[in-house]
């Protein structure tokens, strides 16, 4: 337990001066360029609706950058991401709303919510870490599914099927003379939000990547066993990685409930945590830069390609006989769940590295770990 | 003491099916330690292939007396094609990855599982599909002890299956190769075993339980939906587990466990139905956590 939160507490105390070098070697800084884009959109771009979808997508680069500290750094299938952000939803709708009556402010309920979902995940965690990987995968299943159906099943708590609505909204109270601010339905403070939290997170598990801790992860991932000859405490070091990426989903899940304004338990189901699992596959597993970029290519497919896309087809065929009686665009509208199957499928088949490798998991995907090398030797292949 | 009997009749005809499913399971894992996730998808797949020969061959017209021989005729088909798909995933999205590190295969397992849900999704929608049931209905027995006549012929057909697989592997030279292969796949393959067409052969006979288990749950429920497979596929996988993941004996004995329990829970406690697959998962997480080896495993949980 002592050794390697020794280590991730040394790199905390170090942050500041490493953490802006770190950044800047690793977006390789058009990144101010990028940056002025990115606070500039929601002034120069009157249409609230965009900025609104934005702060969505920012929602699921920071799903995605949680779970990629899980699959990415550590190498732990975690199949029910889902369960944490539902529980980081809940404890906000629960602890800031009318439902009890209870009115927490929302920042301080978006630190601990993450606090609690990695309580949730050391719970579920620390017993599950110890067996195989794989087992660790279905125990995460399980527990994706049992999570949005306790919230749905325990109405006098949780609203039932109809969920929690009419959660608080973020406010700045007034202090010292400044004027107050409601968040209210404008999308443009929680674009500005979910734009600092990335920012920091993005600084925050690069550091993190590179120090012992991040070092620890891989070295699990890439052989469990001599990593733990080497003196690493597996369980441990496991254990920090799903709490961490717990932590993430919690966070995104309290943000994403104070800005939808409602929560509902239908909206945490499996097919979630698999698009962010898709997300983190589809950009390259460890890469930061690629995970945003899977995170928003398929964020993109989700909310704008598989809704246009079907008025585009019906459009296009209505003129062609042959085409007309076939309800082209039908399918398409239905084709989400293929299209998250073959980009897994070939992903893997392909290109397991992603789209952006991480250039340490390129190695390790395409030339396999030291122990299935050894089986090549032996000729097993 | 009716009521007691209906609900260990149904319990026992769930259990019929997860056990067909459950048997998937654990041959695929105990041959090449891959949780085949896209499993309970292929039972979905099973089912609707049957439906469609169904339609087909229009075998709800015939007479009762080619009817059986219709039904037989019917699983044997879908059992085959259902097979052949389990040998081409294994083929295509399994076998290249055989020795890539652990993620990969299982990501791609979650990949085949979303690939054939998508498929069944784009061609049927999201509703539920009415199925015929083309089994005899009726009860037979007396007073308190009756049971119907299509359970009856569930619990048979599967128990049959069950029995035939345990002496398959038990007695031939493929079963022979496939105990081989899962003890210890390079030494199998020193003594001459076809490691690959063993593992096509494992596929393929789970695939075909699972199409047995789709076919029946089709005719039972008399309806099926696109992502039917999931949710009983990871009722399967308990039942897998929670008998001993890798042994077959285990598998049917622990998918009548999770179906009398599924039974029971939604049958006696007021409100349990919403609350059952929140028990299995939860029997699924205790057994990983407290007896990951199941109740007759005997396979290490760490190679």
């Amino acid at each position: 337990m002592s050794r390697a939160p020794r280590g991730l507490l040394e790199r905390l105390a170090q942050l500041p001066p490493k953490s802006l070098r770190a950044f800047a070697t690793d977006t390789r800084v058009p990144g101010i360029g990028l940056g002025l884009v990115l606070v500039l959109f929601p002034l120069l771009d009157p249409n609230k609706s965009h900025v609104n979808v934005a702060a969505d997508a920012g929602t699921f680069i920071l799903l995605a950058l949680g779970l990629n500290i899980v699959v990415g750094f550590a190498g732990l299938l975690d199949l029910g991401y889902a369960a944490f952000f539902a529980i980081g939803s809940y404890a906000y709708a629960m602890l800031a709303s009318g439902q009890f009556n209870i009115h927490i402010p929302f920042w301080f309920l978006l630190l601990t919510s993450a606090f609690t979902a990695a309580f949730f995940g050391v719970l579920l965690g620390a017993p599950t870490l110890r067996l195989r990987g794989d087992y660790l995968a279905i125990v995460t299943l399980g527990f994706g599914e049992i999570v949005p159906r306790v919230f749905k099943n325990a109405s006098t708590y949780t609203g039932g099927v109809n969920g929690i609505v009419g959660l608080d909204q973020p406010s700045f109270p007034q202090v010292l003379g400044f004027p107050g601010y409601k968040f209210g339905f404008n999308p443009v403070p929680y674009y500005f939000l979910i734009l600092a939290i990335l920012l920091l997170s993005v600084v925050l598990i690069s550091n993190l990547r590179d120090s012992r801790l991040g070092r620890a992860w891989m070295a699990i991932r890439e052989d469990e066993v001599a990593a733990a000859s080497n003196g690493i405490n597996t369980v441990t070091t496991k254990l920090l990685a799903f709490a961490m990426g717990a932590a993430f989903s919690g966070f995104a899940g309290t943000y994403a409930a104070a800005k939808l304004f409602i929560v509902s338990p239908d909206d945490f189901g499996f097919v979630v945590s698999v698009s962010v699992l898709v997300m983190i596959v589809l950009g390259g597993m460890g890469n930061l830069r690629g995970v945003i970029v899977g995170a928003l290519l398929i964020f993109f497919i989700q909310r704008y390609l598989l809704i246009q896309l079907p008025g585009w087809i019906a459009a296009l065929t209505a003129n062609i006989p042959f085409l007309a009686s076939v309800d082209v665009a039908g399918y398409v509208q239905r084709s989400n769940y293929l299209i998250f199957g073959l980009i897994l499928v070939f992903t893997m088949l392909l290109r397991p590295q992603g789209l952006i490798p991480s250039a340490q998991r390129k190695v390790e995907l395409e030339l396999g770990t030291s122990e299935e090398a050894v089986a090549d030797l032996r000729g097993s292949a | 003491m009716k009521f007691f009997v209906d609900q260990l009749v149904l319990g026992l005809t769930n259990g019929a099916i997860y056990a067909l499913i459950a048997l998937g399971y654990t041959l695929v894992y105990g041959i090449i330690e891959l949780i085949n996730f896209a499993h309970g998808d292929v039972f979905t797949v099973g089912g609707i292939i049957g439906l469609t020969l169904i339609g087909i061959f229009r075998l709800e017209q015939l007479s009762p007396a080619l009817l059986v021989l219709a039904v037989i005729l019917l699983f044997a088909a879908t059992m085959t094609i259902t097979g052949f798909l389990g040998v081409a995933i294994e083929r295509l999205a399994y076998r290249p990855l055989r020795n890539a590190p652990r993620l990969a295969p299982l990501i791609t397992a979650v990949g085949v599982s979303f690939l054939l849900e998508g498929i069944l999704f784009m061609i049927k929608g999201a509703n539920e599909i009415s199925y015929p049931n083309l089994l005899p209905s009726g009860k037979i027995g007396t007073g308190a002890f009756q049971i119907g006549i299509t359970n009856l012929i569930i619990i048979v057909i599967a128990l049959v299956l069950m029995v035939g697989l345990h002496q398959f592997i038990q007695r031939t030279r493929i079963g022979r190769a496939m105990r081989a292969t899962a003890q210890d796949r390079d030494a199998a393959r020193l003594m001459g075993i076809d490691i690959n067409r063993t593992i096509a052969t494992t596929f393929f006979i789970g695939s075909a339980l699972a199409a047995a288990g789709g076919i029946i749950y089709g005719f039972y429920y008399q309806s099926i939906r696109f992502d039917q497979g999931f949710e009983a596929g990871l009722f399967a996988f308990t039942a897998a587990v929670f008998g001993g993941i890798g042994n077959v004996i285990g598998a049917s004995l622990g998918g009548f466990v999770i179906g009398l329990i599924l039974t029971f829970v939604a049958g006696y406690w007021s409100g349990g139905l919403q609350w059952a697959s929140v028990v299995v998962f939860s029997i699924l997480i205790l057994t990983l956590v407290f007896r990951p080896t199941g109740l007759l495993g005997m396979r290490a949980a760490e190679r």
